[in-house]
């Protein structure tokens, strides 16, 4: 079921929140002078599938990137089960980064074109220090659950469809077992049945795993079917 | 009375040769466009749809072995063959002009050096309008796509991905071509977005212009299309009015790609699509297939079911026989 919570504040965040979960605390962003968002707060509890919509220029990319620990904000701040993060990226441990994955929309703008697939699912392990083969087998692992045939994995992304390479992220987003998963629009460029299938192996996981998802899509029926509780956000 | 064929297409097949195989891009592909309709051509990414596209342009590269026709019909001017006809014959008198393209991606399309403005007048004036009323047919285009005054006066860089799209497609309307091709034009718009420039298409097909739309988005298909074309594997595999084909489709894989999307069973077809450089002889789509049998090892030919047309051996309101 679906239930739309108006206006910018996320009536789950806390204080009244459950201690565990991903949280947005009254983060703020502007760009160049513009604001793009404003004290917004945003809750995802473990497990459940927060859909997050709003019109274009409202922020929710911005928003997911400050989740993703990707972007600092301005002022306000994120927390992982009540804790306090600060900083960005390769600031943060990685046993903390590593707890939030975001899957793109884009999946040539976020791979290396010079990388065989099998390296780009592999790649955030071998950046935490993991082993080759060890990395190398739990990267076939991931592939075959995101739907990848082995003999995709020693292509090159030039040598893929965009739905194969979007398989590849997807992989290579749960390579680490995230206990939160963010997509954003991560779905808009395939079609109807790879859309299906990545949004079955995610929905698999997040149960196997009791992981958190958010879901940022512009498409009614999407929203509808894969969000548990969606959030509107306003232009800042 | 049936409305003119715009464009007509008979055999196209696109290969490209790579160093050790031969990529089947499109087979023996042949439709009629007519004045007023707006065909949308659906299927994965990967199965020949944009090829088709980038092949009715003569934009395919070197490595690419075109046969078959595609004729353009276009009301008062000389008949001209696609594929048969030379660079610079295309490049003078055919695109923009007889075919125009709505690109996929706008950002490197559009020339960076100049605004909006002077590119939309630069190409009203290379098509018959004059120093002194291009301005005007400009502002005019402009607030047809949705580009106000001063989004007009940016340069490409400075628009938003929205934004750039609406240039691209008023670049590609205002030599008024009788046919366009729009490949993938609404990825990575907001819904609002994708809808007014499918709206736009639409509004050209009523004013007479056929439009091929090139598309993995059934949503964006279901809402303006007025034919469906469904292609797997490099052909062309149903082929019908869209409210019939959405309503009760004919071929499996049609069925299969309706039944994933998420206002019906959100589930998607088992298995994978075939490498197009290692198609099989029989029907592309038999190990994916629940109605496959043995005679599906020989190719289904595409033949009339209908109101439309369909490539199986076993179409859905028929039994599969024991
Ligand atoms: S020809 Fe046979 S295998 Fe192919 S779609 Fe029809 S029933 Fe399935």
């Amino acid at each position: 079921m679906t239930i739309t919570v108006p206006g910018a504040t996320d009536t789950a965040a806390p204080g009244g929140a459950p201690a565990g979960g991903l949280a947005a605390h009254q983060v703020s962003v502007a760009y160049g002078g513009q604001r793009v968002l404003d004290r917004v707060d945003l809750h995802i509890a473990p497990g459940e599938t927060v859909g997050l919509r709003g019109p274009s220029g409202s922020g929710k990319s911005t928003l997911a990137r400050v989740l993703a620990l990707l972007h600092a904000p301005d002022s306000g701040h994120v927390t992982i089960d009540g804790q306090p993060l600060g900083g960005v990226r390769h600031r943060l441990p990685a046993a903390l980064r590593t707890r939030v994955a975001v899957l793109f929309q884009s999946p040539r703008a976020a791979t290396d074109p010079r990388l065989s697939l099998a390296d780009i699912v592999a790649e955030p392990l071998r950046a935490t220090g993991t082993p080759r083969e060890q990395a190398a087998a739990r990267a076939a692992e991931l592939a075959d659950l995101a739907g990848l045939t082995p003999d995709l994995l020693t292509r090159r992304p030039h040598a893929v469809s965009d739905g194969q390479l979007q398989r590849a992220c997807l992989a290579r987003a749960l390579v680490h077992r995230p206990d939160y998963l963010l997509c954003d629009e991560a779905t808009a460029m395939l079609d109807a049945s790879t859309q299906a299938h990545v949004a079955a192996v995610i929905g698999d996981y997040q149960r196997r795993q009791g992981a958190g998802v958010l879901v940022i899509t512009h498409d009614p029926a999407l929203m509808a079917r894969w969000a548990t509780r969606v959030v509107d956000l306003p232009t800042a | 009375m049936t409305a003119p064929a715009l464009l007509t297409v008979d055999g196209l097949t696109v290969r490209f040769r790579l160093r050790d195989a031969v990529v089947h891009a499109v087979t023996d592909l042949s439709l009629t466009l007519r004045s007023g309709e707006l065909l949308a051509v659906v299927g994965e990414s990967g199965c020949g749809k944009s090829v088709l596209a980038h092949a009715l342009l003569g934009l395919l590269p070197r490595n690419a072995t075109v046969t078959g026709q595609a004729r353009l019909h276009a009301p008062g001017r000389d008949e001209v063959d696609l594929i048969g006809a030379g660079e610079r014959h295309l490049a003078r008198h055919v695109r923009g002009r007889g075919v125009g393209l709505v690109p996929q991606s706008p950002a490197t399309a559009l020339t960076p050096v100049r605004t909006g403005r002077k590119l939309l007048e630069e190409t009203l004036r290379a098509h018959g309008h004059t120093r002194r009323d291009a301005p005007a047919a400009a502002d005019r285009i402009a607030a047809d796509v949705g580009l106000d005054a001063a989004d007009l006066n940016r340069y490409p860089h400075e628009l938003s991905g929205g934004m750039a799209q609406r240039l691209a497609t008023a670049l590609a309307l205002a030599p008024d071509p009788p046919v366009l091709l729009a490949d993938e034009p609404t990825t990575g718009l907001d819904r609002p977005l994708v809808d007014h420039t499918l709206d736009l298409l639409r509004r050209r097909c009523d004013t007479g212009a056929a439009v091929l739309l090139i598309t993995h988005d059934l949503a964006a298909a279901r809402r303006v299309a007025d034919t469906v074309a469904v292609m797997y594997a490099s052909r062309i595999v149903e082929h019908r009015p869209a409210e019939a084909l959405f309503d009760g489709p004919a071929h499996p894989y049609t069925a299969g790609l309706l039944d994933a999307l998420p206002d019906r069973a959100f589930t998607p077809v088992p298995g994978h699509p075939p490498s197009l450089t290692d198609l099989p002889g029989g029907c592309a789509f038999a190990p994916r297939c629940a109605r496959a049998t043995d005679t599906c090892d020989r190719l289904p030919r595409l033949a009339a079911d209908g109101a439309g047309r369909v490539a199986c051996h076993h179409p859905l309101r028929e039994e599969v026989p024991a």
